[in-house]
């Protein structure tokens, strides 16, 4: 287990699917390494007494022959290569189908969990909405969706630290998502790892709360560059804090100048017209970039049928 | 941060080109890791340690090369080093910076045998 912040793996569950392994599992027909690797041979002289021998290319590899009989490989690949061609396959599936999905990420605490509840109540009758909840243990949150009448399935990652896209393509599958609607992908309560994972959602909505201090978008400021919207939440509550809402706009705004934000409280309602105004336009823009690929491949067929009668006629 | 599933992901590229490019031990992996990329070097050479024993890449040395971080800045439209993603700019002093290197995190080239 990591001792930094206690990821690991091996204990990954999706609700009434045992996973056991998360990171190194590999699936028939849903394997997408992306393998570029050409060797070149050569003898290869391994120093150590110098700590920078062997970096990079050229003069800085000391060809020796005789020293070795060791070869280079080159990899060339990001390390999170296979995390990003699943978050590639999953965004590509929810733009196929208008789902406008979106990944909250935020500490433990933030309310998050209410924040979702609201916004079904808020969006009843307007949108689908669909939640995938991640956490290390329980599926207590999952619970509390499913009350609202929203489909929900818990991922619990065990020891893990953040979702990542694996999983998250398997709990859509299950959810069976219908097109044009809201995927909400509650991440674990974590402001670290979450950052570096794709999962294929159109944005990452960082989620802050007003009793958490307001230089949080400065100690963790990679969640903060990540996200594209900024919520700050339980603003119901500020009259009891020394919170300073403009200085903790001023720090997201240091970390990340395009940041969206907007102040909230799930409690109280208030800021969550702005919100679902927000969720309403996002959810337009995905149905209309399905509508135009419907549109581009219906024209595409009636030119293939168009050539094809051409064919046939000059026979 | 999350070194151990970084750590993760290097053994399914050495144990993806095992496969392709045949061989059975590696001595050496180069990683490219940004200054900006939020991964301690100290914690990933100890995750790696763990990850691999067992593996065909246990006992092999990890070689990090660190990528410096860069910037541009929309104030003052130059393009600078970055440090920290909180930090202002080094030439205006605006906070305008959007990153534009040093997020890396690759793995670079194996020494094999």
């Amino acid at each position: 287990m990591c001792t930094v912040c206690g990821c690991g793996e091996g204990e990954t569950k999706i609700e009434g699917h045992d996973h056991p392994h998360s990171h190194e599992h590999e699936h028939e027909g849903h394997v997408h390494s992306h393998e570029h690797g050409h060797e070149h041979e050569h003898a290869h002289e391994h120093s150590h007494d110098g700590q920078d021998m062997h970096y990079g290319h050229g003069a800085a590899h000391a060809h020796a022959p005789g020293m070795s009989q060791g070869r280079m490989v080159q990899i060339e690949q990001d390390i999170l290569a296979k995390n990003n061609s699943y978050a590639d396959e999953n965004r590509r599936h929810f733009s196929e189908h208008g789902i406008f999905a979106l990944n909250l990420v935020s500490s433990p605490g933030s309310g998050k969990t209410t924040l979702l509840t609201r916004t079904i109540g808020h969006l009843k009758g307007k949108a689908t909405v669909a939640v995938i909840e991640g956490d290390q243990q329980t599926a207590l949150d999952a619970d509390r969706i499913r009350a609202t009448g929203a489909a929900a399935i818990q991922i619990n990652t065990g020891k893990g630290c953040h979702l990542d896209a694996h999983m998250v393509g398997h709990a859509a599958e299950r959810l069976a998502l219908a097109d044009d609607s809201l995927l909400l992908i509650e991440n674990v309560g974590n402001l670290v790892c979450p950052a570096a994972f794709d999962l294929g959602e159109a944005h990452k909505v960082a989620i802050l709360s007003v009793t958490e201090g307001e230089d949080k978008p400065l100690k963790y400021p990679d969640m903060f560059v990540a996200a594209d919207v900024m919520l700050l939440n339980k603003i119901d509550l500020l009259p009891y804090l020394s919170f300073n809402v403009p200085l903790c706009l001023e720090y997201a705004r240091r970390v990340n100048p395009n940041i969206k934000v907007i102040l909230i409280s799930a409690a109280t309602g208030e800021g969550m017209d702005e919100w679902q105004e927000w969720l309403e336009q996002g959810l337009t823009n995905a149905r209309q970039r399905k509508a135009a690929a419907v549109e581009t491949l219906h024209r595409r067929i009636a030119d293939l049928e168009a050539e094809l009668a051409a064919l046939k006629g000059g026979k | 941060m999350h070194e151990m599933s970084l750590a993760e992901g290097i053994i399914q590229l050495i144990d993806g080109s095992a496969a392709k490019n045949q061989f059975q031990r590696v001595k050496t992996v180069w990683l490219e890791i940004g200054q900006l990329a939020g991964v301690e070097a100290e914690a990933m050479r100890f995750c790696f340690d763990a990850v691999t024993r067992g593996s065909i890449a246990e006992g092999a040395t990890l070689e990090i090369l660190e990528t410096p971080g860069q910037g541009r800045c929309y104030d003052c439209n130059q393009t600078v080093a970055v440090t920290a993603r909180y930090e202002p700019c080094p030439q205006c002093g605006g906070y305008s910076v959007e990153v534009t290197g040093g997020t890396e995190m690759r793995v670079k080239e194996l020494e094999v045998e």
